[in-house]
């Protein structure tokens, strides 16, 4: 039987789809700008920030709404609590887009410190985690949330790489190096950051499916439950 | 602490097999709400646990109904005794056509031991206070119970019950004659007296069984399909008839 609530909560669904698709647009947008030192696509990424926190609060206020409106229960409850937790992981996903554009704009005026190799793969690997934690809310797809939290320690490694050559091999060797090696750093960090917002979507996303917290608990999730 | 538990519980309206296998416990001291469609069981299941169904013509009842660990679907129970302990509220408010002062000593002039009017006089207040309607009616006693608004009726009639010292008060749709304020009002009081009796209403309101309960079953064509905790049973049932019921996906 399909209720009335039923159409507002694929409204829901699809507004937080379209969220997703800015906060990784900006993602990549933003690392585009860094690779071929492109300012104009770095400060469109800090323009459209203003369109990420629009959608952030109408899909805040729906939730409210749907709320107010229908008292839902049960998964319903549970779908839209979660959608509004992810709303907010997804907004300080372009939020930190935002940061690694506004990082490649101090960077660009300068010269490139070395070829940038594991920072456009970190990159893949958010924007990868991102696509699948989405999915994953979108179709309840509890298989590819996990997908997502095994993803994380790639990236953390990787960060590591990246953080070890910067420190040792620029910033160590030739001091010079330090304001653009930080500059560096800090895009670094800040992807891996974005990956733990995905796995906090994928954590969600699995208790929104099956009601059972993971969060603060990755025992469960290497145990296979 | 269980208060009342049931054992395969089976009832049958002649052919019409109204309860099959009820196997659950009711927590001492707690609200537990029955939800379900209608037709479900709900209320003769409630009906059950003072023998109200008695007075259907073509019962049968099959299994255990331990109250305080007594069987009492038992020839040898006191129906009596039995109502005077398990009381029960019902979807309209029903005053006796009697004064206010009358209608809660009624049932003490029933059960009791012929008390003087200091004793009856306490009751009264007593009972009053305990639903909150002292202040509003003390000058008001020996009016007619009839004129009073509809929430100050069914809480009359909870005074009722209460007048008579049960342990566990049945409600059946307590608050469905009621408006939201009056609901609510009638609510706080359930949580009060949760601390003193043990407490089963059936409801089709399930925001209301959410609010209010501790605990919550859930019934369908006649078996109790899930019993748990409120708050497990409103974000996460494990059945998914319980499920589709509450997010209003069945009947």
């Amino acid at each position: 039987m399909e209720r009335h609530v039923d159409h507002e909560l694929k409204d829901l669904n699809k507004d937080i789809l379209k969220m997703g698709v800015f906060a990784e647009e900006a993602i990549y947008k933003s690392i585009e700008a860094l690779k071929n030192r492109d300012k104009e696509m770095a400060k469109s990424v800090v323009e459209n920030d203003n369109n990420v926190d629009s959608l952030e609060l109408a899909i805040d206020e729906k939730c409210i709404d749907l709320i107010a409106r229908y008292q839902p229960m049960a998964k319903d409850l549970r779908f839209i609590t979660t959608g509004m937790k992810i709303n907010a992981e997804l907004e300080r996903i372009a939020d930190i887009a935002v940061d690694i554009a506004q990082r490649t704009l101090e960077l660009v005026d300068k010269p490139l410190l070395k070829p940038l190799i594991d920072i456009p793969k970190l990159t893949v690997i958010a924007q990868n985690m991102i696509k699948m934690a989405i999915d994953s809310f979108v179709n309840g797809d509890i298989g590819l949330a996990k997908k997502v939290l095994l993803s994380d320690p790639e990236a953390d490694q990787l960060r590591n790489l990246i953080q070890k050559e910067l420190i040792e091999d620029y910033m160590v060797k030739d001091g010079s190096t330090a304001p653009r090696a930080v500059q560096l750093l800090l895009i670094a960090r800040f992807l891996e950051r974005i990956c733990d917002h995905t796995t906090n979507i994928a954590e969600d996303v699995i208790y929104m499916v099956q009601a059972e917290v993971i969060k603060h608990h990755p025992e469960k999730l290497k145990n296979g439950k | 602490m269980s208060k009342i538990i049931t054992k395969n519980l089976n009832l049958w309206y002649g052919d019409f097999h109204a309860l099959k296998n009820v196997n659950s416990s009711f927590a001492l001291n707690k609200i537990t709400a029955i939800i379900g469609p209608s037709g479900c069981g709900k209320s003769t299941l409630l009906r059950v646990f003072n023998r109200m169904n008695d007075l259907i013509e073509g019962v049968r009842i099959q299994g255990e109904v331990l109250i305080d660990e007594e069987n009492i679907i038992n020839s040898h129970v006191d129906l009596v005794t039995l109502r005077k302990k398990v009381g029960m509220v019902f979807q309209r408010p029903n005053p006796f056509p009697l004064s206010i002062y009358e209608n809660i000593v009624f049932g003490e002039k029933i059960h009791g031991d012929g008390a003087g009017r200091d004793r009856l006089d306490e009751i009264v207040e007593q009972s009053l206070k305990s639903v909150l309607l002292w202040d509003d009616l003390r000058d008001k006693l020996d009016k007619p119970a009839l004129r009073l608004s509809l929430e100050q009726k069914q809480r009359l009639c909870i005074a009722r019950l209460i007048a008579v010292k049960p342990d566990v008060l049945l409600m059946d749709e307590p608050c469905s004659t009621l408006d939201p304020q009056a609901t609510a009002r009638i609510e706080e009081l359930m949580r009060e007296l949760k601390n003193n009796y043990t407490i089963i209403i059936v409801t089709h309101n399930m925001q209301q069984a959410a609010r209010v309960s501790d605990d919550t079953g859930f019934m369908l064509l006649g078996e109790l399909i899930e019993f748990g905790k409120t708050e497990d049973i409103f974000t996460k049932p494990k059945d998914k008839r319980t499920e589709d019921y509450i997010t209003g996906r069945y009947g």
